[in-house]
């Protein structure tokens, strides 16, 4: 007890000695502030924050499929603090400890075909877990890339880019306010995470070893067993069909499509999990769509994905038809054609 | 436990080891709260992080105005009264809207409305999920223009909620249900004014609802009560309907396809579909060019085996019902033609059967005066067979069941 007392003292006092320095760690007293800060620089998460290059046990990863949100880039990290450690789950969002943060920076580039060059940052979404659960906060980016803002209320960004297949596209682009977090993020009455689960994380991350393997040797989590579950890569197309659309919808759309979920009035729930075909959408009525159905009668019409409203809803780029309601405001249409395969390879129903 | 003493312990050191600089933990400036939200600069953004940053229990007070919105706004603070200037003072106005599926989502608990109105949102016009105990009071939810396939699905749509209160909400152009109350228990619509919608007001797998003294005219169909499959909540029983206006509800149906209601036949007072123990007395029906009251099963095919498509435990009692049932529309249509064109107040399906079930009785019971018309169409099960109908005039035998309690609502002061 005395031990991680002074432990955090010291890590505290090292906070101070400069934002650029190497040696920076996290704020733990900004992270578990009752306030959120003004700045992102506050919490200390990087060492070096324009280039993201990130503080003292603030580690990089990714997610073997990520959510579609107009093209955006993601960088993210996660910091767990101390001597913590999350506890590993096979199905769920691992249990991480309270003063961890999850860090997601959405960036840009001029031409998305060649990312790299010009890139630049519009927002970083925190997700902490502060003492009484997790809190989303938005910041949004100057245009020097050198500090983000808290904004609550969220910001609508106009940009303009070339689309990774070479279209050029004009979008505006809608920072989320901090309720739409946690819109997707909810879960009952709590909030939590939705991408740290063991099957998005099994794989070589950008720390280039897998990433479950790396967080158990830096002492990030306990538990991991020998041969933790991976779900299907969505662009892998050596892969079935059935189980890229079906890892696709998981991470797209399950965070509100589940029992406890923003959606869950729905009764369509699209978990990599669900195995009722009625909940996953064959042989079910919309609920409260409205003319987000397009006139069509079933979720999943097997076999006909011109007659199936999972497909309109992806098709549209309109409030109170498109699908999801947040986050994007173009059409993905690598997800949308994948989707639309699978249905069109399941047995039509007499 | 441990952490938070540890917490607590790295606060105050951190206090000691403050670097010289200031700890930076101030709100950026924002509206005041409280008061009334600011029209300087961005209205929309001053609104919406007044409702993000409000104390539990406060007042967010709205200007009067006419205020365009481009993103739907959100309420995730319990105990908050978002009050406006009057429901023609201040005006919300989505028609620019480009985000969110609704107007306005409330998610927290305790939260009152009034006095304002939500203008031709591209979704829903104001819902409320897992928010208990809300009060809708002197709103209007509207959708400009005639009646429009293009409208958003329901006006005021609280969902999976415990107490809920509708008190004098005007809502008009709904493309799905004017006030519509889902999977929900404990409610109460009333005082309300629902016209040209598709379906006025419309109570959904929930339980114990009063609907009183409400009026509605001009829509497809006046008032609902649907139980749905293949969702969290089925089994929906208990409501109340009385003292109500149910005239004139002759407009078309233009709710796309898909949607229960696209089904509703244009003309009808009041449908209990798939529910149990429902009171229908003491309304006026006049004018509803299809049937006043409609009694149907749910007429799709579904897997959920917990669910009873059956309309059951009905009471229809001293309610006034003059003209109508004399222009049928949709599924009736063809059925008032073979029987010479009339059809009576009352129209029951006559199902009491489904592909893996039945119910021994229906217990409708008719207690309306000798004068009022009533026809079971004898369809005996869906799939609709035209060669297998039997009408019949004949009121049904029933025993009469016990009216559920009055709702009583704890945020309701009387």
């Amino acid at each position: 007890m005395i031990a991680r007392f002074v432990l955090a003292a010291l890590l505290l006092v090292s906070a101070c000695s400069g934002r650029t320095d190497e040696a920076a760690t996290p704020s733990l007293e900004t992270i578990l502030s009752g306030t959120p800060a003004p700045a992102l620089s506050d919490y200390g998460l990087f060492a070096d924050q324009a280039r993201a290059q990130p503080a003292k046990g603030v580690v990089a990863y990714d997610l073997v499929n990520p959510l579609f949100s107009d093209h955006a880039i993601k960088h993210r990290f996660v910091f767990v603090p101390g001597d913590q450690e999350a506890k590993y789950s096979a199905t769920d969002v691992f249990d991480f400890p309270v003063g961890t943060v999850l860090v997601k920076t959405f960036s840009f580039a001029p031409d998305m075909r060649a990312p790299e060059t010009g890139q630049y940052k519009v927002e970083t979404r925190l997700l902490i877990h502060k003492e009484d659960g997790w809190a989303a906060f938005p910041y949004v980016w100057n245009a020097a890339g050198t500090e983000a803002v808290y904004a609550p209320a969220g910001k609508h960004v106009d940009l303009d880019m070339i689309d990774p297949a070479g279209t050029p596209l004009s979008i505006r682009y809608a920072v989320p306010n901090k309720n739409q977090c946690k819109t997707c993020h909810q879960s009952g009455d709590a909030v939590l995470p939705i991408g740290p689960k063991a099957r998005n994380l099994n794989h070589e991350g950008p720390v280039g070893i897998n990433q479950l393997a790396d967080w158990q040797r830096r002492g990030m989590i306990d538990g991991v067993p020998a041969h933790p579950p991976i779900v299907p890569a969505v662009w892998d197309t050596r892969l079935p069909v059935e189980s890229r659309a079906r890892a696709y919808l998981d991470i797209n759309c399950a965070h509100c499509h589940k029992a406890d979920g923003s959606a869950s009035n729905s009764g369509l729930w699209l978990g990599w999990t669900e195995s009722d075909p009625v909940k996953i959408g064959l042989g079910k009525h919309p609920t409260a769509a409205g003319r987000g159905s397009g006139g069509r009668i079933m979720v999943v019409e097997p076999g006909q994905p011109d007659q199936s409203i999972l497909v309109f809803r992806m098709a549209s780029d309109e409030a109170g038809i498109a699908m999801p309601e947040l986050g994007r405001s173009v059409i993905d249409e690598d997800g949308l054609a994948l989707v639309r395969e699978w249905i069109g390879s399941l047995d039509v129903q007499e | 436990m441990k952490w938070t003493i540890l917490g607590s312990a790295c606060l105050s050191m951190a206090i000691l080891a403050s670097c010289g600089q200031p700890a930076s933990t101030d709100a950026a400036a924002g509206p005041d709260i409280g008061g009334l939200v600011s029209t300087e600069g961005d209205f929309a953004t001053n609104l919406q992080t007044a409702l993000i940053e409000a104390e539990p229990g406060s007042t967010v007070q709205l200007p009067e105005g006419h205020f365009h919105l481009e993103t739907g706004l959100s309420l995730d603070v319990h105990g908050v009264t978002l009050m406006g200037a009057g429901e023609d003072k201040t005006i919300l106005d989505f028609a620019g809207q480009t985000g969110a599926g609704e107007g306005l989502l409330v998610t927290s608990d305790g939260v009152t409305l009034t006095g304002f109105a939500i203008r031709d949102t591209k979704g829903d016009g104001i819902k409320s999920k897992g928010a208990d105990r809300i009060t809708y009071r002197d709103l209007t939810v509207e959708w400009s223009g005639d009646p429009d396939e293009t409208n958003g699905a329901y006006g005021v749509y609280p969902v999976e909620s415990q107490d809920v209160l509708i008190d004098n909400v005007t809502v008009r152009g709904a493309s799905d249900a004017g006030i519509y109350v889902g999977q929900s228990n404990n409610i109460i619509v009333r005082n309300s004014l629902a016209e040209f919608n598709v379906a006025g007001i419309e109570i959904e797998n929930s339980m114990h609802a009063d609907v009183y003294g409400n009026t509605a005219r001009y829509n497809t169909g006046g008032i609902l009560v649907f139980d749905l499959p293949d969702l969290p909540q089925t089994g929906g029983h208990s409501t109340r309907i009385f003292d109500n206006e149910i005239v004139d509800n002759n407009t078309r149906n233009f709710a796309p396809a898909g949607n229960i209601v696209a089904g509703v036949p244009s003309g009808t007072g009041v449908i209990i579909m798939a529910n149990r123990n429902v009171h229908v007395f003491s309304n006026t029906f006049s004018n509803n060019r299809s049937a006043h009251v409609l009694l149907t099963a749910y007429p799709e095919p579904f897997s959920d085996e917990a669910y009873n498509p059956i309309p059951r435990d009905v009471v229809l009692s001293g309610n006034s019902y003059s003209g109508g049932g004399d222009d049928a529309q949709g599924m009736l249509q063809p059925i008032a033609a073979a029987i010479g064109g009339q059809l009576p107040a009352i129209v029951a399906d006559g199902v009491a059967t489904w592909e893996t079930g039945s119910v021994p009785t229906t217990n409708i019971s008719v207690q309306e005066d000798g004068s009022v018309g009533f026809l079971d169409l004898g369809i005996g099960k869906y799939p609709l067979d035209p060669a297998s109908i039997a009408p019949s005039k004949q009121r049904p035998t029933a025993m009469p069941v016990e009216q559920p309690a009055a709702v009583v609502l704890p945020q309701d002061e009387g």
